[in-house]
């Protein structure tokens, strides 16, 4: 009876977890940024981005139900926002990136309305087609979007307050790791809120869950907008550490890259997100490596992780569909019932 | 109104190719319920193929023939070999498979062909006709894409409404278990529908190469515009598939006209929202989809 | 040996057994009724003997060959027809679509379409119409023909009469006997309306819950009155 109770949630237990987490991460990434040289601090900058954007899309995909290919586009709307607003404007760093929040979610509202019509296959093609053309708009106005090369901004200048030397690379890494300690504590805590819930009802049964009381349209709008801004912060992080926002960065390869990682990861999972965005980051890395033991020539490892990504897709839809996370949660279930056998099912 | 004109007869010839990958998609989607996103891939990899043919060869025509055989054999493989594992099941699952095998054909293509755009020739001149004086923009490899489509909508017209095979395809992506019930291989008519698939799709890939080079990302633009063009006809129509392949082409040919030729793929994009929202089964399906 | 032969055949859906051990046999010519309360297991009986669903036990023989197991459509290729639950007419072909669907697989030896019509005059008054069109009679009449187009040993009919209005269910109920006699088929009927099964058939066979509790002449289970009562609701 107890272990029963133990699992009804409380209402303020997910916020002081999620808070609990947040700090526990945040010392974490702050005591490893201390060791790390120029380049890792780097790839965790890069890392923490896609978690960013990431954390979203997989509660859009695998929470909601709702597929999208778009989510570069919608990173490149946050990045050139950022790069408009700090390059041109000299707007400061933290409002420059809540405006590229602000003005994805706005994008993502008019996404998302147009979203909730849709399904499956349909709901695919329309982010895919967005996912394509957006970027092409840089193309057209290259006088405010700087076309082809894109813009540029000078790099964020760490506060005189920690010393003339602190290096620039773990600075970009601590802004781009408390963006994504925010997208942390916010996901996570809404995954286990009365409003994830709700995206669960939506996603296993649209009918019942309006025979509940919601209004699907409106939850699944929600979801999406959210996932959007995650995205638009991910795409303004990414600006500042690239310290470039340019169309290449945001061609469909990107879209397709980041489902791979959340469909790796585990959807729905934000501890899924962590794991999609570690392969994203290290990935390139481990094949150039392989690539360079192998003597193979450029043409070959300059396309092993994008073949990479698409072996993943493919294997995990057929064999393993619940990802790194879900095959660690069968892991972390079975040790459990060894050390606790009959105690009942597993845990969630 | 010259520029109309010629913009109309472009609109018209790239319309064809257009509406090429939305019968492959349509097939597709007829024979098994999904959508395959991989068509723009697969088609791809054939006319690389072609192109490899030409170039030991010399002969355009055995190229253009390898391709056609490439992509039967592609399609049946395709479905056989992968997509029979998800047929059937919640739609998300084929989509995010289809996707895979996406950016797994352009890797290898990388890998084996390299990622700069190549060249591709033509099936006939592309110089336009001369009438009464003007060069109108509409050649006799136009005239050929054309035809391509007549003969290619047509055939399947043939097959599908006047043979046993096309019954038996019908009936099989109708009623695949009823089909089964009446001695009907459902499993073969579904291969045959994608090889059927594929064979299209290696034709627009031929046909649209010249124009936009051959390389693993050139024809991703494509694949959408096709896929906007089956929406826009009904993903269940052969004939909405050219019509709002051919519609689309003029659509997109007036907007790079008159706009720029940037804006084209959110045009598209544009065209596609407002059919999903406006009217989701397309011009000419007769299926009753509660949503889509 | 029967045409049909069903022995000891069992069905499981996970821990649910819908079906527990049934044996029965069908003799060519003749009606047999499987009759029942909703849930007793007779459509889970028919779909696995025309090989839609598997069995966990059991043997099912059509003359003589073993069947359960092989594939749905070379089961139909082996002389048996099933005729489902909701007629199973493709809405989106035509009438004469759906029937030459039913004997393409025969070719040449298929029945010709001509036959169909005499059969059921209706039929030949829309047969360019979409099978959508076609009333509830219409298309069991529709389904019924397509089974015979390709000269079936063996025809499971489940629920014929379901949605129809008493007279024309009637007609079909008559229909079918003439042709069980006529074709020599062996007929294995799934029925709710037990009295007007068991006023065509020649046997019949009670369900329930999966197991057989009655297996006698037609005339014997309509006269025994508790019988009756108990499971089959007159």
């Amino acid at each position: 009876m107890s272990a029963l109770a133990a699992r009804i949630p409380r209402p303020h237990s997910s916020l002081v977890r999620s808070l609990g987490l947040v700090v526990l991460a945040g010392a974490v990434l702050l005591i490893a940024s201390e060791a790390l040289g120029a380049y890792d601090e780097l790839q965790l900058a890069n890392g923490a981005y896609y978690f960013a954007v990431l954390a979203g899309l997989t509660v859009l995909i695998g929470l909601s139900g709702q597929i999208s290919l778009g989510h570069g586009a919608l990173m490149a709307v946050g990045a050139y926002t950022v790069a408009l607003l700090i390059g041109d404007e000299r707007w400061a760093l933290v409002p420059a990136l809540l405006a590229a929040v602000v003005v994805t979610t706005l994008v993502g509202v008019l996404v998302g309305a147009a979203a909730t019509r849709l399904r499956g296959p349909y709901l695919a093609g329309a982010t895919l087609a967005f996912a394509v053309g957006l970027p092409a708009l840089a193309d057209k106005y290259t006088s405010l979007l700087g076309g082809e090369n894109g813009l540029v901004i000078n790099p964020p200048t760490p506060p005189s307050g920690l010393g003339a030397n602190f290096p620039l690379e773990r600075w970009e890494a601590w802004i781009a790791c408390a963006g994504a300690l925010v997208v942390l504590f916010t996901m996570n805590n809404l995954v286990h809120s009365g409003v994830g819930r709700s995206f669960r009802a939506v996603r296993d049964d649209e009918i019942a869950a309006s025979l509940c009381g919601l209004h699907v349209g409106r939850v699944q709008t929600v979801a999406f907008v959210v996932s959007a801004a995650c995205a638009g912060l991910g795409g303004g992080l990414l600006a500042v550490v690239l310290q470039l926002a340019s169309p290449g960065a945001f061609a469909l390869q990107l879209s397709l890259s980041l489902l791979t990682a959340v469909v790796l990861g585990g959807l729905g999972s934000i501890l899924g997100a962590v794991w999609g965005a570690a392969v994203l980051v290290l990935l390139p890395g481990w094949t150039n490596d392989i690539a360079h033991s192998f003597s193979l020539s450029t043409q070959v490892s300059a396309n092993l992780p994008l073949a990479i990504y698409g072996l993943v897709l493919i294997l995990a839809m057929l064999v393993w569909p619940s990802g790194i996370q879900g095959a660690v949660r069968v892991a972390v279930s079975r040790i459990r019932e060894r050390h606790a056998p009959g105690a009942g099912e597993s845990s969630p | 109104m010259t520029r109309f004109i010629d913009l109309t007869l472009n609109g018209i010839s790239t319309g064809a190719i257009y509406a090429l990958v939305a019968l492959a998609l349509v097939l597709t989607w007829r024979a098994t319920r999904i959508v395959n996103f991989a068509q723009g891939g697969m088609l791809m990899i054939t006319t690389f193929i072609a192109s490899s043919t030409i170039a030991s060869s010399g002969s355009y025509w055995l190229g253009f023939a390898v391709a056609l055989v490439c992509g039967l054999v592609l399609g049946a493989v395709v479905e056989r070999g992968l997509m029979r594992r998800v047929e059937g099941g919640p739609p998300l699952n084929a989509v995010i498979v289809a996707l895979g095998l996406l950016i797994l054909l352009q890797a290898l293509a990388g890998m084996i062909w390299g990622n700069t755009p190549r060249s591709f020739p033509p099936a006939f001149s592309i110089r336009g006709y001369d009438v009464g004086g003007t060069r109108v923009l509409f050649s006799p490899n136009n005239t050929f894409t054309v035809l391509v489509v007549v003969v290619v909508a047509a055939g399947l017209a043939v097959l599908f409404r006047g043979t046993a095979l096309g019954l038996k395809m019908r009936a099989a992506a109708f009623q695949p278990e009823v089909a089964r019930m009446l001695g009907v291989r459902v499993g073969r008519m579904f291969t045959l529908g994608w090889a059927l698939a594929a064979l299209v799709g290696s034709l627009a890939g031929l046909l649209v190469a010249p124009e936009v080079f051959v390389g693993p990302n050139q024809f991703d633009p494509i694949l959408i515009f096709g896929f906007t063009a089956a929406v826009l006809g009904g993903l269940d129509s052969p004939v909405g598939a050219v019509v709002g392949g051919v519609v689309l082409g003029l659509a997109l040919s007036y907007v790079s006209g008159y706009e720029g030729s940037s804006l084209v793929t959110l045009a598209a994009l544009v065209i596609l929202i407002a059919v999903l929202m406006i009217r989701p089964r397309g011009l000419f399906s007769s299926v009753q989809e509660r949503r889509v | 040996m029967a045409l049909l032969e069903i022995e000891r055949l069992t069905i499981d859906y996970g821990p649910v057994r819908a079906v527990d051990g049934v044996t029965l046999a069908v003799e060519e010519g003749s009606v047999t009724a499987v009759l029942g309360a909703n849930g007793a297991g007779k459509t889970s009986l028919l779909r696995t003997i025309s090989g839609l669903e598997r069995a966990s036990g059991g043997r099912v023989q059509l003359d003589g060959q073993d069947i359960l197991g092989v594939a749905v459509e070379d089961i139909a290729r082996h002389g048996l027809a099933h005729v489902p639950e909701g007629r199973g007419v493709i809405a989106e072909l035509s009438t004469e679509e759906n029937l030459r669907l039913g004997g393409l697989w025969r070719g040449a030896g298929a029945a010709p379409l001509s036959d169909m019509y005499e059969l059921f005059p209706p039929l030949r008054e829309r047969r360019t119409q979409l099978a959508a069109s076609l009333s509830g009679g219409e298309r069991q009449m529709l389904s019924i023909g397509r089974a015979l187009m390709a000269r079936p040993r063996v025809l499971l009919l489940d629920e014929p009469s379901l949605g129809l209005a008493p007279l024309v269910s009637a007609q079909i109920m008559q229909l079918i006997s003439s042709l069980a006699t006529a074709r020599k088929l062996a007929v294995l009927l799934v029925e709710q309306n037990a009295r007007s099964a068991l006023s065509i058939a020649d046997r019949g066979v009670v369900l329930n819950l999966g197991r057989v509790v009655a297996d006698d002449a037609a005339q014997a289970l309509a006269a025994d009155e508790g019988l009756r009562q108990a499971y089959l609701g007159f």
